[in-house]
């Protein structure tokens, strides 16, 4: 065709014609893209919307004050005041922390500023293996293991199901996010910093922990933050390991109940949609969500601050 | 300036016997310190070994073929299997990977190659990470009023499929931010070369740029993927079977899931359904740790 009619004139409207569908199909792709992006948008909304209807519903029988300061939790008996469960979560999130903040910060320490570059292929993938551990496979290991580990060798008295092996092990859960957290905030340190270190004479672990660490110091609480959220968020550790009883003021080593341990043990009964113990769970979740939500925030702006200085 | 000055009024004070006498302290100190941090390093590693130990010792003896082909029993722990628990995550495996990997690469896609930087797509940005921080038992309660609830009609209600739609809303930010990292490390000059040529937008990106992001798209995937057949609180909320009499044989029945079946064997107080929840475990890691190998393998040989 091209040789009849001669290039100039048919190669361009060959061109247009072929161009016109190509547009088309862009455009058509543009679109189906952008849609799977604000997707996410969607499920936020989806959260949000889901969470406030039945959370409304349930201020409507149940007084946001008490729901709030009261200090018993008994649905069965119309008593909702979510402080017990806050205390059952942030007891383990406490014991958890206090294991994952050392072990997690020196983890990260030895990583980037110890570990050969051999060790350090193997070492952090067996961290991500600790990481995808399913939490089921956890809880299993506190109740089977942990606890009675700990009632024949450390506290006799120790309950069946309590805050302490549920924590302890859930610190060991979170290890790897606060490690690799910590250890980007601590790679991204520049190497001026610890060569100025070592000039002045600093050894290592002076440079490691008087220079290196306090310029990542931002990092390493996004770290801890993070854990945390995680720890809160925790679901499968807690109910299997922790008990289902509310407990106020319990000592770590008693039965107690978490937020999420709650929302399992509603839905794993025959609870009638539309009733108060259903909408109870929202709430719960409601408060969960906020919880992590805030502290998920104030983790991202520590971690946008480390990245601004350097 | 300040730093300097300070440094500079210790050092003067400092007198050279007693600089000299510090040093022994100093790298005893340091030595202590390179055995912590080793110590603390290895702990969780440790942790980990003892754990796949502790259930390999309760569990092993329990395994057997019948143990995965029979099915489960809430009564009779002797003959009890994994075979509907397991089917049920081969379901959600499939359907979540169906939903999630073109919904997840799709979004990546159009962050990484199209958006520009407005208000709305940088909302975008900080939303899909802090959709990773979200509690998956909040996704679960999302699962149970959207999937469940309202669109109970489409989606069967309790069913494999409300089950994977919910995994899939999990595992999205984890997809997306693995295939952004993979088409970010694509050279500039491969877009640039295919506009050279003339090419569309799109004519790169299917031609060239996920191709070249496979193998970083597929590491996250697959890391993604063995976090959903872990995962148990969603999917008790959003109504997981405990015990069913029949294989799940279409996305729209009932279903059971091997992390749920974990749970509610360890749940029961009798010891001989807790050595079923160490064998079941034992299954789970196994293909859990081989699914993390390969991602491990893909990614170092990405990286060279």
């Amino acid at each position: 065709m091209a040789l009849e009619s001669g290039q100039t004139r048919s190669a361009p409207e060959d061109w247009r014609r072929n161009s016109r569908g190509r547009e088309l199909r862009e455009r058509i792709v543009k679109v189906v893209l952008t849609a799977c992006a604000y997707l996410s948008i969607l499920t936020t909304f989806g959260i949000v919307f889901v969470l406030l209807f039945e959370t409304i519903g349930f201020f409507r029988q149940v007084s946001i004050f008490e729901f709030l300061t009261s200090t018993e939790w008994a649905p069965p008996s119309g008593d909702f005041g979510i402080l017990p469960l806050v205390y059952g979560t942030l007891m383990a999130t406490m014991i958890a922390v206090i294991v994952a903040l050392p072990l997690g910060l020196l983890s990260a320490i030895y990583l980037s500023e110890y570990a050969s570059r051999g060790l350090r292929r193997y070492l952090k993938p067996a961290l991500e293996i600790l990481a995808g551990v399913p939490t089921v496979v956890y809880g299993y290991f506190a109740l089977t293991f942990i606890t009675p580990f700990l009632g024949n060798n450390v506290i006799p008295g120790i309950e069946s199901f309590n805050a302490l092996s549920a924590g302890l092990i859930m610190g060991v859960m979170i290890i790897p996010t606060v490690a690799s957290v910590s250890e980007d905030a601590i790679f991204a340190v520049p190497r001026s910093l610890r060569e100025g270190a070592y000039a002045l004479g600093a050894t290592k672990r002076e440079t490691a922990t008087k220079i290196v660490v306090p310029a990542a110091l931002s990092g390493i609480v996004a770290a801890v933050i993070l854990g945390v959220s995680r720890a809160i968020g925790e679901t499968m550790i807690v109910t299997i390991a922790m008990g289902a009883q509310a407990n106020w003021g319990g000592s770590p080593t008693e039965s107690m109940q978490a937020m999420t341990a709650y929302i399992v043990q509603v839905v794993g009964g025959e609870t009638p949609r539309g009733s108060v113990t259903y909408q109870s769970i929202f709430a719960v979740g409601s408060a969960l969500f906020v919880m992590t939500l805030i502290l998920n925030l104030v983790s991202y702006w520590f971690v946008r601050r480390f990245r601004e200085i350097y | 300036m300040a730093q300097t000055t300070k440094v500079r009024e210790e050092g003067a004070g400092q007198q050279r016997p007693e600089f000299k006498t510090a040093t022994g302290t100093r790298y005893a100190l340091d030595r202590l310190f390179t055995i912590v941090v080793t110590i603390a390093t290895l702990a969780g590693v440790a942790v980990l070994a003892i754990l796949l130990i502790d259930v390999f010792r309760d569990g092993a003896p329990r395994l057997s073929w019948e143990f995965i082909t029979n099915p489960p029993s809430q009564i009779f722990p002797e003959t009890a299997g994994i075979i509907r628990p397991l089917v049920g995550s081969l379901w959600l495996l499939g359907l979540t990977a169906l939903i999630s990997v073109p919904l997840g690469i799709g979004a990546a896609t159009y962050l990484e190659e199209y958006a520009e930087d407005t208000l709305f797509n940088r909302i975008t940005e900080i939303n899909i990470s802090n959709l990773a921080g979200v509690p998956s038992v909040i996704y679960g309660l999302l699962g149970l009023g959207i999937f469940v609830n309202l669109l109970g009609g489409l989606t069967g209600g309790q069913s494999a499929v409300t089950g994977a739609l919910t995994l899939s809303l999990l595992i999205l930010p984890v997809i997306i931010v693995a295939t952004r990292e993979a088409l970010r490390a694509v050279p500039n000059a491969v877009r640039e070369g295919g506009y050279a040529l003339g090419a569309t937008k799109w004519e790169i990106i299917r031609s060239h740029l996920l191709p070249m992001a496979l193998p970083g798209a597929l590491t996250g995937t697959i890391l993604a993927l063995s976090r959903a057949i872990g995962e148990a609180a969603p999917l008790l909320v959003v109504g997981a079977s405990l015990y069913l009499t029949y294989n799940t044989t279409n996305p729209f029945d009932r279903y059971m899931a091997l992390p749920i079946q974990i749970y509610d064997w360890i749940s029961r107080p009798q010891d001989e359904f807790r050595v079923l929840a160490a064998a079941s475990i034992i299954v789970i890691m196994v293909v859990l740790l081989l699914a993390n190998s390969v991602a491990i393998v893909l990614r170092n040989r990405f990286q060279k």
